[in-house]
């Protein structure tokens, strides 16, 4: 399997570097575009496992949906030209031990955890999982809509109140703003539209809207 | 040696199916403008060769000869990727489009998924087009292209669960082998309606192509690019209306099953018959674009959100209850 270590660690050594790179370059557009970059290798690492239903449903919620979104903010901010070299300036080094604790910390548990799956295999449950005839998508629709309905049940609650969330919080009626009706505009006559007025010399018409 | 054999072999394949893209894409642009010409009672190109059928080399021709203009204030790295990504996104989708039971490239278990995965990420090359030209008018066309396609992706995404529901797998062979007895566009002619739309929205084409508008964008996210590199846009932008024209006849004429399965036209390939709808579609799409006028931005959001996302919504619920009152779910 030389092709196959040749392409994980092509990938991996991209996805490293650019995760490296949406903290250090300087351009907040160009990190975006290294997060994007992150998250197509890590859906490429996904595929190359044979999970190829997750590395999909990674391109388009990630890459297609949320980055979009990421980057509509990024432009219009304009933050682009901002100077963030997070190892030079003085007032924001107060972030970096912060931030250094909370990624150790995750690191340790990421090893317990790949330490725990590799040495200790039955700490997990995964039979339901593992079945060779059906294709991943089958066996992860399988195991999501039966054993786990109400956990997904819950998450969908939970996005759907986050959803509304968001809408409620930004939501704002304005004052005086003019609206295009739709119905109005295809339902208007000819003879609605156009009326013919005997003006008197110097009163004028008094037209109203 | 064993894997520069394999290399060899994929890259035949690889051309194989590219460079008939590649040519079609280019005798489609001369099938738009004649279509296009011929509605409005005119004639279209027709100097160059028969029927003025080698118009669209003459231009490529011109294209490449042309300088390659980038602006001085541009962001020069992600302005020249912008057409790259485009043209690639767009041919790379091909590989798992099935010509007949095996002829295939790619025959992967995700196909459709692979190719939504794909058209979504279409909206990239547009963005960072339109962000790296550092001009307004590139700069509101891309919000704008880049809005439309993520609102009209969505139904789009709701539509497919909608033939998955009937097929039962993502594999794109087995959605054209379950269309054997009844082409999906029968029972769910409303979505083939809402497919077709969606897909002139989500390929930026008349009437909803806003992001170059050219009365008020000048020409949106392409107004920079000059000379080859805009080329590559206009090959990928037709490339992917290919790809959808592709991906309408899979999921809802039947891909690459003959309409009639008697024998004088069963012996025709699997491929013609594809090709024969992708073309039907076509014409379709050239049509809608010779007679149709613009939509306004505001009436653009509101057909997609307010009216084609419940619309597919609700039919996501009548597919489902039909299929499991009558118990005709598919099982694997």
């Amino acid at each position: 399997m030389i092709a196959h270590a040749i392409f994980f660690y092509t990938f991996s050594v991209i996805a490293v570097v650019s995760a490296i790179m949406v903290t250090a370059s300087k351009n907040t557009v160009h990190s975006v575009f290294f997060l994007i970059l992150d998250f197509i290798s890590i859906s490429c690492l996904f595929i190359m496992i044979g999970a190829e239903f997750l590395g999909m449903i990674m391109l388009i919620v990630y890459v297609g949906a949320v980055a979009v979104l990421f980057l509509f903010v990024v432009m219009m901010l304009n933050v682009a030209q901002q100077k963030n070299q997070w190892f030079i300036a003085k007032n924001s080094s107060g972030h970096i031990p912060v931030g250094l604790l909370i990624s150790t910390i995750i690191f340790f548990e990421l090893i317990i955890v790949i330490g725990g799956w590799k040495y200790k295999p039955d700490l997990f449950e995964t039979s339901n999982l593992i079945t060779n005839e059906m294709s991943n998508t089958h066996s992860l629709g399988q195991v999501l809509y039966t054993d786990y309905i109400h956990i997904f049940q819950i998450s969908g609650m939970i996005l759907l109140i986050a959803m509304i969330g968001a809408i409620v919080l930004t939501f704002r009626q304005r004052e005086g703003v003019k609206k295009q009706s739709y119905l109005k505009q295809i339902s208007r006559e000819r003879s609605e539209g156009v009326e013919v007025l005997e003006v008197a010399s110097n009163k004028g018409v008094k037209i109203d809207d | 040696m064993e894997y520069v054999n394999i290399i060899f072999q994929e890259t035949y394949k690889i051309l194989f199916l590219l460079v008939p893209v590649l040519v079609s894409v280019a005798m489609i642009v001369w099938l738009d403008r004649r279509v296009w010409a011929f509605v409005q009672k005119r004639q279209g190109p027709n100097v160059v060769g028969p029927f003025g059928l080698l118009q669209s080399l003459a231009d490529a021709l011109k294209y490449i000869f042309k300088e390659i203009i980038i602006p001085a204030s541009s962001n020069k790295i992600i302005f020249i990727l912008a057409p790259i990504i485009t043209m690639t996104l767009a041919l790379i989708a091909w590989a798992v489009i099935p010509f007949g039971v095996d002829q295939v490239l790619a025959d992967i278990n995700v196909g459709i998924l692979y190719i939504f995965a794909v058209s979504s990420l279409g909206v990239y090359g547009i963005i960072m087009g339109g962000w790296a030209s550092n001009s307004k008018y590139p700069f509101l066309g891309a919000i704008r292209s880049a809005a439309q396609m993520v609102s009209y992706e969505v139904s789009i995404g709701i539509i497919i669960i909608n033939v998955l529901l009937c097929v039962g797998s993502l594999n794109l062979n087995d959605i054209v082998i379950a269309q054997k007895n009844m082409w999906f566009v029968i029972p769910l002619f409303p979505m083939f309606v809402i497919f077709f739309i969606s897909a002139l929205a989500e390929t930026n084409r008349p009437p909803f192509d806003l992001p170059e508008a050219e009365a008020e964008l000048v020409a949106g996210y392409q107004t920079e690019y000059s000379g080859m590199m805009y080329a590559m846009f206009w090959l990928g932008e037709y490339a992917n209306i290919l790809l959808m024209c592709a991906l309408g006849s899979i999921l809802f004429l039947g891909g690459w099953l003959s309409p009639i399965d008697l024998y004088p036209f069963n012996l025709i390939p699997g491929a013609i018959w594809l090709i024969l709808k992708i073309l039907l579609l076509f014409i379709l799409f050239a049509l809608v674009k010779a007679i149709v006028p613009r939509y306004r931005y505001d009436q653009l959001m509101r057909l997609g959100w307010k009216i084609f996302l419940p619309l597919s919504l609700i039919y996501v619920v009548l597919t489902a209850s039909y299929l499991f009152y009558f118990n005709l779910l598919p099982t694997t």
